[in-house]
């Protein structure tokens, strides 16, 4: 399968790639990693007349320490995540989140500011964002929007960015000390996309929960807060029944679809599994006992 | 591997020796060549309009806008395609009178249009082309083409189409069932009416593919100056395809050359003729041009072969021992669209479904089902994963019904070795009455659960595991295969000018490492270094009949034919060496690249000398009345099939949470008789044991409702990967087979027969409690899930 | 801008130049327009790694690049693995332990290794069996990989010959 002609612009700076797709949206598409956009594109499900190539914008890439939150630039690569230091030390639930993306090979070239963006409902990091609580940040020729990820994430494949916005930076507030986290999912094969995934976010303060996080993926449109399981543990800490009963809210508060790997029962049932399996984790390397 | 082997006669020098592969250098350096990877000067691209509608009423195909794209060459609609070609006949594989006669049949095969122009029959099907300068501008000249497709009600599945007032598929059929086949052995029928016991259950076999890591490909040169068509097709039968380009272009054979390169897997996918093969070599003709075609990803998965997609339903009589008294079955193979290679799969079937039991009472008949989905045809196992499943269930649910251990239900109704050879009663595809050869079935089935710590301490530690909340299960599937079937292989033996050894035979292989092992044939016949082999296959140009690699079968045939031709020149050989030597025939041996006087070391000719002593013309050596030349073409017709068997088991423990399994260790016994290169033997077994775990448990084409594939890309159609392996454990038996000069059976397919069937039994083995049953393919986490929700009965 | 431009890539320590539209695979270039046809394609999704070359140093799919988007960078390919005809220390460990049979997904699977091995200090079974998940092989039921890559992991990473 080969891709329909397009034209290919490649800026070098973000006011460069912003003009350009100012100019050119909305038939234009943004090139990122192009993990999930290439395959679309040669299947011509995808049919960008233009494409904003990022790859050249130097200044997209980093990872900051910024004293009580990371900010990383839209076009750092997954491989890069994977293997940052401050990213693990700094917020593991980021770190756990990336090594289930895909294989090596993919995330060499996959961006965190491309997978965000592209919104795929089971993918990991929008999940993660919802329960880092992370802040996206948004650039066109109308200036800059920081966008929360509660309002980031608007159906499958389909987030509130703009047809002229890029996304830039990805802002993310580092778990105070004394933090639990865990990403865990269950997949048909390593490296496939979830059947369902649960981001677990816990703050505790000794062995009592101060603040829960939780966020699933493969079970909704997008990345779906587990409100409920979250009040679950908010209200009993971490102990063998309130693990049950975050469970069976989980369970009960998506409302997943099915296709050909698992049909929305099996996802449902999934989720509560995996919601039990991620606190479990938290407790296990917060030391914390059930 | 030791077990099993009784001493052999001949001790070869290489047979038995795990050769390095001679194909690996090329390989690894990234020189090898594909299809894909030929490029010739001028060459042009061809690219199909595919069907995206199962069933379609073609209306006009207006080609104009894509005639005029820019790097466009030409352009055909199927109405342009059918006023020059015929469709492929549909029998590509002729069966024979004796199968005719001793099975009933009843056989419409549909002929395949290379491009049909009236009727589109399953989503894929070509309905035009384009030629161009890329395949980039052919795939935008696709995107102009307009075509009137008006929908027909698609026959989703094998049911639908056999329902009254179904539409057809073919209409000038007038039935949607291409064949209807029924055999019998005794009394089926009546052994389950007078049986103690009986049980019925259903069977579902979804359907799965070959899915090489190589799509499909085709590159066609036609030279004006010899009127030949040289044709590369990433082919399993290059014999097939210059059948059907001679056929469809009106050329004799012998002007069309057909090659198989490297071939990047096939495993019965690519085992017959499609219309591309045919067509591209038409279009290259046509252009003047070199043509080439490569098929992408997502029109393999929708175009080459699909394959098992069957329902049984089955009856089983037995006794309160377990004894099965008769066994009868009902199935359907749904065929799709075509049936390129007719019956055969269901031919397997019939032929397969006893195994390694002794069951004097036997009854089935199929249908073989045409509907509007990809065309079926053999993949790895062909038939018998499909029957193994139902049978293999089967056992299992009447030691289930008894109480009885499976491993013991087994045991009592297989076929003890001192029985073979054993007639079964029934008639293989190649028409000759089935009679297992040789083997031992028990012991492999011993050796298995041995392999997994014996029967006791397994069905200790399960009852431990239960007392502990968790859930293991023991799984087995047995079977006997038939391979190395005719009708017949080819060889070219020669001496070279050079002294050394040249054989060419008609074997296609696509990874079994075939050169590596026909030459260490050779070199055995020949007693000379096997650097001084030179093989080629696959290559219409050097072997003037052959038939190809499928159904396990070029082990067996192609040393068979190698032999024939060989033996052949043998005999000019030592009449020749005899002249120069003055000695006696019978005081000649073969040794030292050439032949020599036993026991007197000086007196020796070596092949070259031969070859040079018996050159035509003058000053020749030959005795008078010996042609010149050291060449024979031969063909090596097999009497009948030999049977390669296995007994696999495995243990397997159930995720009570999420019914995720994992398997703590695979086991397959594996006789398939002298394994001439053992490690490679030994790979071909794993790769298709990982296959069919893969059919088991990850691999789907699934239809919807309508006739649509949901699974068109390998994001859903789901390959093994390394991190998909259990532990696995294969032996080797080597019981020799008497049916051919070297003992040996055909291994491709074995690998791939019994997973899918272990993994259900040991799932509804684990599950014990909840009175599991799994009678469908493939094992789903969810299903299994399922049962601890509704609770252990 | 849907022009030809000029890609010039340093493939294999040697620097290459061809024409490609923007449209154009990097698989495709280096295949067509190189006439490097030791990488293979084999899904154009990127999903079997049969077209996984390195690039900066690192494993990716060439099918999921566009060829202009490589200008100017460093692309090794399984031609270059082996040095003047001698094959590298990985590639006669996949002859030795049969780690291919039709060859098709070799390319790739060699440069999944590589890339695997080499960019880490050491490697647990788990991770070298995870890690090579990456590269689809539908012939071996990779036994062979496995064991060749882990042979390979130990000579790299300092440790003595492991067993299986």
């Amino acid at each position: 399968m080969k891709p329909a002609p397009f034209s290919h612009l490649a800026p070098t700076s973000v006011p460069e790639a912003v003009k350009m797709l100012g100019e050119h949206a909305p038939g234009a598409r943004v090139l990122a990693g192009g993990q999930s956009l290439v395959p679309m594109m040669n299947f011509r499900l995808a049919r960008p007349t233009v494409l904003v190539d990022l790859n050249r914008v130097a200044d997209l890439a980093y990872i900051r320490d910024d004293g009580d939150h990371l900010a990383i630039g839209a076009m750092t690569r997954e491989r890069t995540i994977e293997n940052s230091d401050l990213v693990r030390q700094a917020c593991p639930l980021l770190h756990d989140a990336t090594l289930n993306i895909a294989h090596l090979p993919i995330r060499t070239r996959g961006t965190i500011g491309g997978s965000i963006a592209n919104a795929d409902p089971a993918a990991e990091y929008p999940a993660t964002m919802l329960a880092l609580d992370a802040t996206l940040v948004a650039q066109s020729v109308r200036g800059e929007r920081r966008i929360a990820a509660a309002e980031f994430f608007d159906g499958v494949l389909s987030t509130t960015l703009e047809p002229d916005e890029i996304l830039t930076e990805i802002v993310v507030p580092k778990p105070p000390a004394g933090s639990g986290a865990a990403f865990v999912e269950i997949s048909r094969r390593l490296g496939d996309f979830a059947l369902a995934g649960v981001a677990a976010q816990i703050t505790f303060d000794g062995n009592t929960v101060t603040d829960v996080r939780l966020a699933a993926c493969g079970v909704g449109a997008g990345p779906v807060r587990l409100t409920n399981a979250e009040a679950a543990i908010r209200d009993n800490g971490l102990t063998e029944d309130a693990l049950a009963r975050a469970a069976s809210a989980a369970s009960a508060e998506v409302d997943p679809d099915g296709d050909v790997h698992a049909t929305a029962a099996y996802r449902r049932k999934l989720a509560g599994v995996m919601t039990r399996r991620a606190l479990v984790k938290v407790a296990e390397r917060a030391g914390v006992s059930l | 591997m030791d077990d099993g082997r009784e001493p052999r006669t001949d001790s070869g020098g290489y047979i038995g020796q795990s050769v390095p592969r001679r194909e690996d250098k090329n390989l690894l350096l990234g020189k090898g060549e594909f299809v894909a990877d030929i490029q010739l000067p001028g060459m042009v691209h061809a690219a199909f309009a595919r069907s995206s509608l199962p069933h379609a009423a073609v209306g006009t195909v207006n080609m104009d806008t894509a005639r005029e794209l820019d790097g466009v060459r030409f352009a055909a609609s199927g109405a342009d395609v059918c006023a020059e070609l015929p469709p492929i006949n549909g029998m590509q594989v002729v069966t024979p009178q004796g199968w005719r006669d001793r099975v009933d049949t009843d056989i419409l095969i549909p002929d395949q249009p290379l491009v049909p122009d009236d009727k589109l029959r399953y989503v894929g099907e070509a309905y035009a082309l384009v030629v161009a300068d890329s395949r980039y501008i052919a795939e935008d000249a696709l995107e102009l083409i307009e075509a009137d497709l008006d929908p027909l009600p698609p026959l989703a599945d094998a049911e639908s189409a056999l329902q009254d007032g179904a539409a057809l598929v073919h209409e000038h059929l007038g039935r949607n069932v291409a064949a209807f086949l029924h055999t019998k052995k005794g009394d089926g029928a009546a052994a389950l009416e007078t049986a103690p016991h009986r049980l019925a259950r259903r069977f579902v076999h979804h359907r799965y593919a070959a899915m090489p890591m190589e799509c499909r490909g085709v590159v066609a040169d036609y030279d004006t100056r010899t009127d030949t068509l040289t044709v590369w097709s990433s082919t399993q039968v290059v014999h097939w395809v210059r059948r059907e380009i001679s056929t469809a272009l009106g050329m004799p054979e012998e002007r069309v050359r057909c090659i198989a390169p490297d071939v990047g897997g096939g495993f019965g996918g690519k085992g017959h003729v499609y219309p591309e093969d045919i067509l591209v070599a038409w279009l290259a003709r046509k252009l003047g041009h070199p043509v080439k075609w490569v098929e992408d990803r997502h029109e393999h998965i929708l175009n080459a072969a699909h394959s098992r997609d069957n329902i049984y339903d089955v009856e089983i009589g037995f006794d309160d021992t377990g004894r099965i008294l008769g066994v009868t079955s009902s199935f359907l193979v749904d065929s799709g669209a075509f049936t390129p290679v007719g019956a055969g799969i269901a031919g397997n079937s019939i032929a397969h479904m006893l195994g390694p039991y002794d069951i004097a009472n036997y009854e089935t008949d199929c249908k073989v089902v045409l509907t509007n989905r990809t065309p079926n045809a053999p993949y790895r196992g062909a038939g018998r994963p499909e029957v193994g499943f139902a049978m293999e269930r089967a056992v299992d649910l009447v030691a289930n019904y008894l109480d009885l251990d499976p491993a013991e239900v087994r045991f009592r109704n297989m076929i003890p070795p001192e029985d073979l050879p054993y007639d079964v009663g029934l008639t293989y595809r190649d028409g000759v009455p089935m009679v297992y050869d040789s083997g031992d079935y028990p012991k492999a089935l011993t050796r298995a659960l041995d392999e997994l710590g014996g029967l006791e301490d397994i069905r200790a530690r399960q009852k431990q595991a239960l007392a502990e909340g968790r859930y293991l299960g023991l799984g087995m599937g047995c079977y006997v295969e038939g391979t190395g079937v005719g009708p017949f292989e080819g060889a070219t033996v020669k001496i070279d000018p050079t002294g050394k050894i040249m054989v060419a035979t008609g074997a296609c292989p696509q990874g079994q490492g075939h050169e590596t092992i026909f030459a260490q044939f050779a070199a055995d016949m020949w007693q000379v270094p096997i650097e001084d082999v030179f093989v080629t296959v696959a290559d219409t140009g050097q072997v003037s009949q052959g038939y190809g690699t499928i159904a396990s079968r070029s082990t067996v045939t192609a040393s068979g034919a190698i032999k024939v031709a060989t033996d052949k020149v043998h005999e000019k050989v030592f009449a020749l060496a005899a002249n120069m030597l003055e000695a006696g025939e019978a005081d000649l041996e073969l040794r030292d690249s050439g032949v020599g006087v036993k026991g007197v070391p000086d007196l020796h000719v070596s092949y070259r000398d031969i070859a040079r002593a018996g050159k035509p013309g003058w000053d020749s050596q030959r005795p008078d009345g010996m042609d010149a030349g050291f060449e024979s073409t031969s063909y090596y017709e097999p009497p009948t099939v030999t049977w390669a068997y296995a007994a696999n088991a495995a243990l397997i423990w159930v995720d009570p949470e999420t019914g995720r399994l994992e398997i703590e260790k695979y086991v397959e016994v594996h006789d398939a008789g002298v394994l001439v290169n053992p490690g490679l033997a030994d790979g071909q077994v794993k790769g298709g044991l990982v296959q069919g775990l893969g059919g088991g448990l990850l691999e789907e084409l699934a239809y919807d409702e309508h006739g649509q594939l949901l699974t068109g890309s390998l994001m859903d159609y789901l390959l093994p990967s390394a991190s998909d392996v259990p532990p696995i454990e294969v032996v080797h038996f080597e019981t020799p087979s008497p049916l051919n000069a070297f003992g040996v059976k055909g291994l491709g397919e074995g690998g791939a027969i019994a997973p899918p069937v272990v993994i259900a039994n040991a799932v509804c083995d684990a599950l014990r409690p909840f009175k599991a049953e799994l009678n469908s393919t493939p094992v789903r986490w969810g299903d299994v899930a399922a049962f601890f929700e509704a609770g252990e009965t | 801008m849907t022009e030809i431009r000029d890609v010039s890539v340093t493939v294999n320590g040697e620097v290459r130049t061809g024409r490609a539209e923007p449209r154009m695979l990097l698989a495709d270039f280096l295949r067509d327009e190189l006439r490097l046809t030791g990488t293979h394609v084999g899904c154009e999704h990127g999903v079997c790694g049969a077209c996984t070359v390195i690039i900066d140093g690192e494993a990716a799919r060439s099918c999921l690049m566009f060829a202009i988007q490589a200008d100017g960078a460093k692309i090794n390919t399984i031609e270059g693995l082996a040095t003047d005809g001698e094959m590298h220390a990985l590639q006669k460990l996949f002859s030795e332990h049969r780690a291919l049979q039709c060859g098709f997904c070799t390319p790739g699977v060699l440069m999944t290794a590589m890339d695997l091995v080499h960019s880490r200090d050491s490697l647990t079974a788990d991770e070298i069996r995870n890690g090579m998940s990456a590269a689809l092989c539908r012939c071996t039921g990779y036994e062979g990989i496995v064991n060749a890559v882990t042979k390979y992991a130990n000579q790299i990473h300092g440790e003595g010959p492991a067993d299986g």
